[in-house]
């Protein structure tokens, strides 16, 4: 009877997680059986760097500010695409140009959508 | 059960282990103490350099400062208590997990130091939380944070785990909570825990 070659692979995948997992589970037992737990009020707390916690954490933000954040990751990686388009532009060909020109326009495109919508007015 | 020390050595000598579950466990915690990271006055500064590469704490297993005193073990004060900054450092000392050790650095932390008899500074923090060792110098030298915390590391090697001496992490009745002080009309209300420290007569 051959073995699965797989077999190896799994004890090797069993042993790894055993190798993880029991130090885990033996600090966990530890704990349990040694270790008093002691909660209290101040213990339970929100952790705020010492000082007591005021409010809620969801704070709400406007969401202008996503929409200037995309807006500005858009033209900012176009930037990107657009430097190397620019220091070999001399030696670029008819159909590189046109098609570096469908990616600004589309891009343009977009900005314009953008300034009618009016997000880029800032209330 | 204790091993005879001679013994112990004479079979360390053949090659052969011999321990006990308390001499392992306090083994493995004295040798991964990881202090808060967190500095209140001048003696942070040397605390900064006790951890850098001419010093060294890794050398003790004391390298990895926590930025959070849920997996913190050790709370160095580092520098003055102010009385404004006191509620906070109680705060955080009860946020830590147990077992928690404190290391009282430097004149202020320990008794105020120069700013005694200022009216805005703590007259040592061993009034609020329990205090394992302190360190005199303003600040003390790198070299003696690191004595202060060999210091620490034979505490914590001396500590037993049952019996009435055991500590308080593993003792039920232990004081778990200390409170925070509140900001009075003049002073910190309490002005100290008298669980932790008992106020001295003064005898006129």
């Amino acid at each position: 009877m051959t073995l699965s070659p797989y077999v190896s692979l799994t004890v090797l995948f069993v042993a790894a997680l055993a190798f993880g997992l029991t130090p885990l589970g033996l600090a966990w037992l530890w704990g349990r059986v040694f270790s008093p737990a002691k909660p209290n009020a101040t213990k339970n707390a929100i952790y705020e760097c010492g000082l007591e916690s005021k409010g809620d954490a969801w704070v709400q933000f406007r969401p202008a500010y996503y929409l200037y954040a995309i807006i500005f990751l858009i033209f900012d990686v176009e930037a990107v695409f657009l430097l190397p388009f620019a220091v070999a532009f001399t030696g670029l060909g008819y159909a590189a140009c046109l098609s570096m020109l469908i990616f600004v326009l589309l891009l343009v495109e977009g900005l314009a959508w953008a300034w009618a919508k009016g997000v880029l007015t800032w209330e | 059960m204790a091993v005879d020390e001679k013994l112990k050595i004479e079979l360390g000598k053949q090659g052969i282990l011999v321990t006990t579950l308390q001499e392992l466990y306090n083994w493995g915690r004295r040798n991964s103490v990881w202090p808060m990271q967190f500095g209140l006055a001048c003696c942070a500064i040397e605390m900064i350099a006790t951890t850098m590469a001419r010093y060294d704490m890794a050398r003790f297993g004391a390298e990895v400062f926590r930025p959070s005193p849920r997996q913190a073990d050790l709370m160095i004060i580092s520098g003055t208590v102010t009385k404004k900054m006191a509620p906070q450092v109680v705060r955080l000392y009860n946020q830590m997990a147990e077992p928690k050790y404190v290391i009282a650095m430097g004149a202020c932390a320990i008794s105020g130091g120069p700013f005694k008899q200022g009216y805005n500074v703590l007259k040592g923090i061993d009034r609020y939380i329990p205090v394992d060792v302190h360190i005199p110098g303003c600040p003390p030298r790198p070299e003696a944070l690191l004595q202060a915390f060999i210091t620490l590391q034979k505490k914590i090697d001396d500590q037993r785990l049952t019996g009435e001496q055991r500590p308080p992490h593993l003792d039920e009745k232990a004081q778990g909570e200390f409170p925070v002080p509140k900001y009075g009309e003049h002073d910190l209300e309490p002005s100290s825990n008298p669980g932790v420290w008992p106020v001295p007569i003064t005898i006129r």
